[in-house]
């Protein structure tokens, strides 16, 4: 840590600047976009939108886990964007820091909520 | 030639911190639109995301309440929010492939990049026309 951060003037809020969040982004993005591509391919092949077509394609354990790995990143993906968007706008760190606190809380109960989803089929 | 210049240049509207009223003049070239439409159809999917992993909830857990998901997505109301949803999704699928061929440095020429950006907000509109065309039953 730069000796300018230590004390008063240090930061204490935002999750890790730079590098790593931004190569996530890139990362969680293509993860998001081979999903949609199997998702759009099943359908072209399918066609047809029954119960059985749908839950079948979920029931099958390589769909699901890149339905996981797509939710996860999905999940990840608007951690980070979000919280540009806290650190763009709200300026108050009290207040900053207690959006990001909700924002990862909603974030991780969406996940276990799509792991539910996905392990019910 | 010299004062005529900075006639030009003292004409032109300086913006420091926008403020809300400053905006509403403010005009984005077309990156600059289709980057602020990123971020707000980022935000409306963060904001929704129970709702959509309701709906897919409904759609999955079993043969009942698949019938009533198609009820529910029957609904007008529904489907317009589906629709905003969709926009929302594929605008920000467009704007973000645009980006990653940006970080490939592919189009980073100033006109190129405008074109790209004009081309983002057309696909975007029209793939959300498409899908929403099917979402209301026309075909």
């Amino acid at each position: 840590m730069p000796i300018y951060q230590i004390g008063p003037k240090r930061l204490v809020v935002g999750a890790h600047y730079g590098l790593k969040e931004w190569i996530i982004q890139r990362v969680t993005a293509i993860v998001m976009v081979v999903f949609t591509v199997v998702l759009l391919v099943d359908y072209c092949v399918t066609g047809s939108a029954t119960y059985e077509g749908w839950s079948g394609l979920f029931s099958n354990q390589f769909m699901k886990l890149l339905t996981l790995l797509a939710f996860f990143s999905l999940f990840y993906h608007a951690w980070i964007g979000v919280r540009d968007i806290w650190m763009d706008y709200i300026k108050p760190v009290s207040i900053r820091l207690t959006l990001q606190v909700l924002t990862v809380l909603y974030l991780v109960a969406c996940a276990a909520y799509a792991v539910q989803i996905l392990w019910k089929v | 030639m010299v004062e005529a210049q900075q006639n030009v240049k003292k004409d032109r509207p300086v913006y420091r911190n926008i403020g809300l009223a400053q905006l509403i003049k403010y005009r984005l070239p077309w990156a600059g639109k289709v980057s602020i439409l990123h971020r707000i159809s980022g935000a409306v999917l963060f904001l929704l995301l129970p709702f959509i992993l309701y709906l897919f909830d409904q759609s999955l857990a079993s043969e009942l309440s698949y019938q009533n998901f198609q009820a529910f997505t029957g609904n007008i109301l529904v489907k317009i929010i589906c629709l905003g949803l969709i926009w929302s999704f594929l605008h920000h699928f467009c704007a973000g492939i645009r980006y990653l061929l940006l970080d490939l440095e592919i189009g980073v020429e100033k006109s190129e990049s405008n074109r790209s950006a004009i081309i983002v907000l057309i696909v975007g509109i029209a793939l959300t026309a498409v899908v929403g065309l099917k979402l209301f039953g026309l075909y």
